[in-house]
C-alpha cells in the first residue's frame, strides 16, 4: 500500500476486479484540479485530421495550440508533407477585440497561394466562438475564391472532451466524402479507417489487404490524400480501427451511402488475424479472398513465431500497467502482452465508454485495477501497489514510470517504431524486452544497496 | 480606425515561440512544494505538460480548472475553486500558482476577485499561498509569461521585515536546470546568502525516487521569497527584461532593494559583469576558482580562435537568449548573421547594436516576431556555417545540410536539454568547445583527405 491520496470524486472511476459489483463511472468531463492525462476537443480533431498530408491545417487562435502540435505525430507520408508544418492565425489582443475574421481570411489566402494544398482545414480553438468569428462564412468565401474545399473544424477546446473533437473532425471529413468520382472503383474495395500511419503502420496494413485481393480506396487518415477521401464513398466496406476516433464518420457513411462498417484492431497477433479474417468474411462471394487471407496469416505468423517465443521466454511472468488513449488499444495490448507471458495488473484509458469497460473488465484477471481518465497520482499509486515491472503508455506516462524505476513501452502518436501488424508485434516485443531487461534498472534506488548503506550511515 | 486598415495580416508558420501560460508554469514548478494551475481548458495544461516532459524527461504535473461550455458562459469561479480544493487534497502544496489562458482572459475572468478570501487567514495554517498571474496567450510569448509569473510571486509574497540579512535576490530568467545549479554555486562561492526565483534545478532534473513524490523535492523556499524585501540587492538577467516592469524593479521601488539589471551571463563579457556585480554587492573579491576557470577559458579561446573566426551563425530563441548568445559569439569572432526571435519587444535591434555596433555594416539581420519559415528564407539567402538555438530549427538546418547546435528550450530531439550549461565561464567553455568542434568536424568530414590532426 502507499499513502498516495485519491480524490473522493475519483473513486467511482477506479475499479479493482474482484467480487465487488462493477459500479463504474466513465465518459464524463474531467474533474477540475485532478490533473487528467487527457487533452481537449481541439486535440481530438487535430489527431484525426493531422496525417492528411496534402491539406493545409490552419489553427485559428492564439499561438499555443499550433506551437504544441507542430510535427507532433509520427504519421508518415509517401509524398507531400504539408501536415508536418504548423500554421496559426496567431491572434493577438487587437484581434480579440476587433475579431479574427480578417486575419483568418488573409492567412488562408496567403497560405493557399504559397503551398497550393488540395484542401484546407480551419481548426477553431477555445476563443473563436467567444470573440464571435463566423468561421463558416470565411471558409465558404475562400472555398469559392480559391476553388479548393476549405473546411471549418469546430474544435473549441472546452466544448466537451477529446471525443467531441473526434466527432468534429468526422463532421468536417464528411463534407469531403462523396465529392469525388467513384467510377473506377471495383467491387472488393474497402476504406481503412482509424489508422494514422504512425511509423508506416498503414502501409503494412494496406499491403495485407492488397495481398488478400482487396482494393484500398482511402486510408483515414494515415498517408491521407484529399482526392482519395473524396471518392471513399465508392468502397463497399469501412474497416474501422481505434476506439471511436473515426467511428462517427463510419456511421455517417453508413447512413448516407449504405456502406457497412466493422471494427478491428491491428495490434497483436490475435487481433491482427481477426481483423483480416473478419474483412475476408465480409466478402463471402469471393472464396479466393478467404483462401489468400489464411495463407497470409499463416505465413506471417510462421515468420515471427520463433522470435516471439524467444522474447516470451525472457519476459514471462512480468507485470504490466497499460494506460492509453482509447480502450480498444487497451484490449489489444492485454492480448498482445499475454502472448508474451506478461500479466496486466492495471488497465485504463482516457476515452473509454461503459461498453468498453465492460469488455475490459471481462478480459482482465482478478485483482487488476481498471481506471478511467486517470491522473499521475492514481497511475503511480496502482503501479506501486500492484508491483508493475512495465508501463505501456504515452509521453506523459513515460516519466512517471521511469521515476519509479519501471520499464516503459512507448505506445504514443509520435513513436518511430511500427507496432501494428505481425512485424509490429515483433517490434513491440523487442521494445518491451529492451526496456525490461536493461541492466540500468539495477541502479534504481529502491533496489540498490549503495543508497541503502548511505542512508543507514547518514542515520548514524 | 485608419490604422486598423493598414495592418498586414500574416499567418505564423512554424512558430518560434510558445504561449505565455507555459512560461508561468516553469516558474510555478520552480518553487518549493508548489504546483501550477491553469485557468482554462484541459488541453492547455496537457499540451504544456507534454511539451515540458519532452524536454526535461521528468514528471510535470500541472493542474487545470477544466472549462466547460457552462463555465464559458457563466464564469469559471466554481471550477477554479473546485480545482484549488482538489489540488490541496491530492498534492498538499505550499503554493498554488494560477495562470490564466486565452479562454479565461477573453471571457474576462478576474482571478483575484474569484479567490478573494481564499487565504491562510480564512482557512488554516496549512492552506497554501495562492498567487495568480494574468497570462493571456494572445499577448506576448512564453518568456513574458515567465517574467510576469516571477513578478506576481514577488509581488504577493515578498515583504520587508527590516531584519538584517546578506541575501541577494537572483532572477535568472528561463535558463536550464544545470545553469541554475551553476549560478547557485557561483553565488555560494561568494559566501553570501541568496534567494533564486525560480529554481527548478531539482524539480525539473532530479534523481529517481526512492519513494513517490507528489511534488518533486526542491525549488525556491517560500520564506526565501518572503525575505526578498530585506535583501541587500537583486540581480536580474535580461536586457529586454531591463526595459520591463520586472520583479527586481518592483523590489527596488517598493522596498528600496537595489536592482542590478544585467545581460544573461553568456560568454566572458557578460559573466565578468555578473561577477563584478557580485563583487560590488558582497564587497568580496571574485573567488580564485573562477579566475582559474576564466583563465582556462581564454586559453582555449587562444587555441581555437582560428577555427571559429568569421564563421556565420543563425541564432534564434527568446530575445534575451539571442542577445546573450550574440554577445558570446561576437567575442570569439563569430558573426551572428541572423538574430531572430518570436518575441516582439521592439528592443532586440538596439540591444544587438549595443553589443555589435557595426552589425548593420557586417550584414547582420535582426528579425523580431520571426517564425521558422521566415528564419529559413533568410538563412537560405546567406548560406550560414551553423545554426544555434532550440531543436525546432532542426528542419531548416537539415534541409540546408548545416549543423545545429542545440541550446535553450525546447530540446525535443536529444537527451540532456536540462544538463546544458550556457552561463558562466563554464557555460562559455562548453559552448566554445561544442561550436569549435562542430566547425572542425564539418571541415574534417568534407575533406577528401580526412586529417587526423586539426
Amino acid at each position: 500500500m502507499t499513502n498516495i491520496p485519491i480524490l473522493k470524486e475519483r473513486e467511482k472511476y477506479i475499479y479493482c476486479k474482484g467480487k465487488e459489483e462493477f459500479d463504474f463511472t466513465c465518459d464524463t468531463k474531467s474533474l477540475a484540479g485532478s490533473v487528467s492525462q487527457r487533452a481537449c476537443v481541439f486535440c481530438g480533431s487535430r489527431v484525426v485530421l493531422y496525417p492528411i498530408a496534402d491539406a493545409l491545417h490552419l489553427i485559428h487562435g492564439p499561438i499555443g495550440c499550433a506551437s504544441y502540435t507542430w510535427d507532433i505525430r509520427g504519421a508518415l507520408s509517401s509524398g507531400p508533407e504539408l501536415h508536418r508544418m504548423s500554421f496559426s492565425t496567431d491572434l493577438r489582443e487587437r484581434d480579440i477585440i476587433f475579431g479574427g475574421e480578417k486575419k483568418l481570411y488573409a492567412s488562408l489566402v496567403q497560405l493557399i497561394d504559397t503551398y497550393r494544398p488540395n484542401a484546407a482545414f480551419v481548426y477553431c480553438t477555445c476563443i473563436i466562438g467567444i470573440i464571435g468569428d463566423d468561421v463558416d462564412s470565411v471558409c465558404k468565401r475562400v472555398t469559392e475564391e480559391k476553388g479548393i474545399p476549405v473546411l471549418p473544424v469546430h474544435s473549441e477546446g472546452f466544448k466537451g472532451t477529446k471525443k467531441d473533437g473526434y466527432k468534429a473532425a468526422c463532421e468536417s471529413l464528411s463534407m469531403l466524402v462523396g465529392t469525388g468520382s467513384v467510377e473506377d472503383i471495383g467491387r472488393y474495395a474497402i476504406n481503412i479507417m482509424g489508422e494514422f500511419n504512425i511509423a508506416g503502420e498503414a502501409w503494412t496494413i494496406k499491403e495485407y489487404y492488397e495481398n488478400m485481393g482487396l482494393e484500398v480506396v482511402a486510408v483515414f487518415t494515415g498517408d491521407g490524400r484529399v482526392k482519395n477521401i473524396k471518392r471513399s464513398h465508392g468502397a463497399s466496406l469501412n474497416v474501422v480501427q481505434c476506439s471511436g476516433s473515426i467511428l462517427r464518420l463510419a456511421q455517417i457513411m453508413e447512413e448516407k451511402y449504405g456502406i457497412p462498417y466493422i471494427r478491428v484492431s491491428y495490434f497483436g497477433i490475435e487481433d491482427m488475424s481477426k481483423a483480416l479474417y473478419d474483412v475476408a468474411a465480409h466478402f463471402k462471394d469471393n472464396l479466393g479472398i478467404m483462401k489468400k487471407t489464411k495463407e497470409i496469416v499463416r505465413n506471417e505468423i510462421d515468420a515471427i513465431y520463433p522470435d516471439l517465443l524467444r522474447y516470451k521466454k525472457a519476459l514471462s511472468g512480468r507485470k504490466a500497467a497499460i494506460y492509453v488513449g482509447g480502450a480498444f488499444k487497451a484490449f489489444s495490448m492485454i492480448k498482445a502482452l499475454r502472448s508474451l507471458g506478461i500479466d496486466v495488473v492495471l488497465a485504463g484509458s482516457q476515452t473509454g465508454n461503459k461498453d468498453d469497460y465492460e469488455v475490459l473488465r471481462d478480459m482482465c484477471d482478478e485483482g487488476t485495477v481498471i481506471l478511467d481518465d486517470a491522473n499521475p497520482l492514481e497511475l503511480s499509486k496502482y503501479c506501486i501497489e500492484k508491483g508493475a515491472d512495465l508501463f505501456v503508455g504515452g509521453v506523459k506516462e513515460r516519466p512517471i514510470a521511469y521515476k519509479l524505476g519501471i520499464a516503459f513501452c512507448d505506445h504514443n502518436h509520435e513513436r518511430k517504431i511500427s507496432l501494428a501488424g505481425y512485424s509490429g508485434m515483433i517490434n513491440l516485443a523487442k521494445e518491451i524486452y529492451s526496456s525490461v531487461l536493461s541492466p540500468v534498472w539495477k541502479f534504481v534506488p529502491s533496489k540498490n544497496d549503495f543508497l541503502k548503506k548511505h542512508d543507514t550511515e547518514m542515520m548514524k | 480606425m485608419k490604422t486598423q486598415e493598414k495592418i498586414e495580416y500574416k499567418a505564423t508558420s512554424n512558430a518560434c515561440k510558445q504561449c505565455s501560460p507555459l512560461g508561468a508554469s516553469f516558474v510555478f514548478r520552480g518553487i518549493e512544494r508548489s504546483i501550477p494551475l491553469l485557468h482554462g481548458s484541459q488541453g492547455c495544461s496537457t499540451y504544456i505538460r507534454r511539451y515540458l516532459i519532452s524536454h526535461f524527461n521528468e514528471p510535470v504535473d500541472i493542474a487545470c480548472s477544466n472549462f466547460t461550455e457552462e463555465t464559458a458562459v457563466f464564469g469559471g469561479g466554481a471550477n477554479l475553486k473546485l480545482a484549488v480544493e482538489n489540488i490541496i487534497k491530492q498534492y498538499n502544496p505550499e503554493l498554488i500558482g494560477i495562470a490564466t489562458t486565452c479562454l479565461s482572459e477573453t471571457i474576462g475572468e478576474d482571478v483575484p476577485m474569484i479567490l478573494k478570501g481564499y487565504n491562510k487567514k480564512n482557512f488554516d495554517e496549512n492552506f497554501p499561498e495562492i498567487v495568480s498571474v494574468s497570462t493571456p496567450s494572445f499577448s506576448g510569448t512564453h518568456i513574458d509569461g515567465f517574467h510576469s509569473a516571477v513578478r506576481a510571486v514577488v509581488d504577493s509574497i515578498a515583504v520587508k521585515k527590516k531584519i538584517s540579512t546578506k541575501q541577494i535576490n537572483i532572477f535568472p530568467g528561463m535558463l536550464s536546470p544545470a545553469d541554475l545549479r551553476h549560478l547557485k554555486e557561483i553565488v555560494s562561492d561568494f559566501s553570501t546568502d541568496y534567494a533564486m526565483l525560480p529554481d527548478y534545478s531539482d524539480t525539473f532534473d532530479g534523481p529517481l525516487w526512492t519513494e513517490y513524490q507528489e511534488i518533486p523535492e526542491g525549488g525556491t523556499k517560500i520564506e526565501k521569497i518572503a525575505s526578498m524585501g530585506d535583501a541587500v540587492a537583486s540581480i536580474e538577467f535580461g536586457k529586454i527584461l531591463a526595459g520591463e516592469e520586472s520583479a527586481g524593479k518592483l523590489l527596488e521601488s517598493r522596498f528600496n532593494v537595489p536592482c542590478h539589471s544585467l545581460g544573461l551571463p553568456i560568454g566572458i563579457n557578460e559573466t565578468d559583469a555578473f561577477l563584478k556585480a557580485l563583487e560590488t554587492i558582497t564587497e568580496k573579491p571574485v573567488p580564485e576558482k573562477y579566475i582559474q576557470e576564466r583563465g582556462r577559458l581564454i586559453d582555449s579561446y587562444a587555441d581555437g580562435h582560428k577555427y571559429v573566426f568569421e564563421a556565420r551563425a543563425v541564432v534564434y530563441g527568446e530575445e534575451d537568449l539571442v542577445i546573450g548568445l550574440a554577445s558570446f559569439l561576437s567575442e570569439i569572432g563569430i558573426i551572428p548573421i541572423i538574430c531572430a526571435s518570436g518575441g516582439e519587444s521592439g528592443l532586440l535591434k538596439q540591444k544587438i547594436l549595443d553589443i555589435i555596433p557595426d552589425a548593420e555594416e557586417v550584414g547582420i539581420r535582426i528579425i523580431e516576431g520571426a517564425d521558422f519559415v521566415e528564419i529559413g528564407e533568410e538563412a537560405r539567402k546567406i548560406d550560414p556555417d551553423f545554426f544555434i538555438g532550440n531543436s525546432k530549427g532542426y528542419r531548416i538546418a537539415r534541409e540546408m545540410k548545416k549543423p545545429l547546435i542545440r541550446v535553450g528550450f525546447p530540446i525535443h530531439d536529444r537527451l540532456g536539454g536540462a544538463r546544458i550549461i550556457h552561463v558562466g565561464y563554464r557555460g562559455a567553455q562548453q559552448l566554445f568547445d561544442t561550436i569549435s568542434n562542430t566547425i572542425i568536424a564539418t571541415s574534417q568530414e568534407a575533406s577528401p583527405v580526412g586529417y587526423t590532426y586539426m
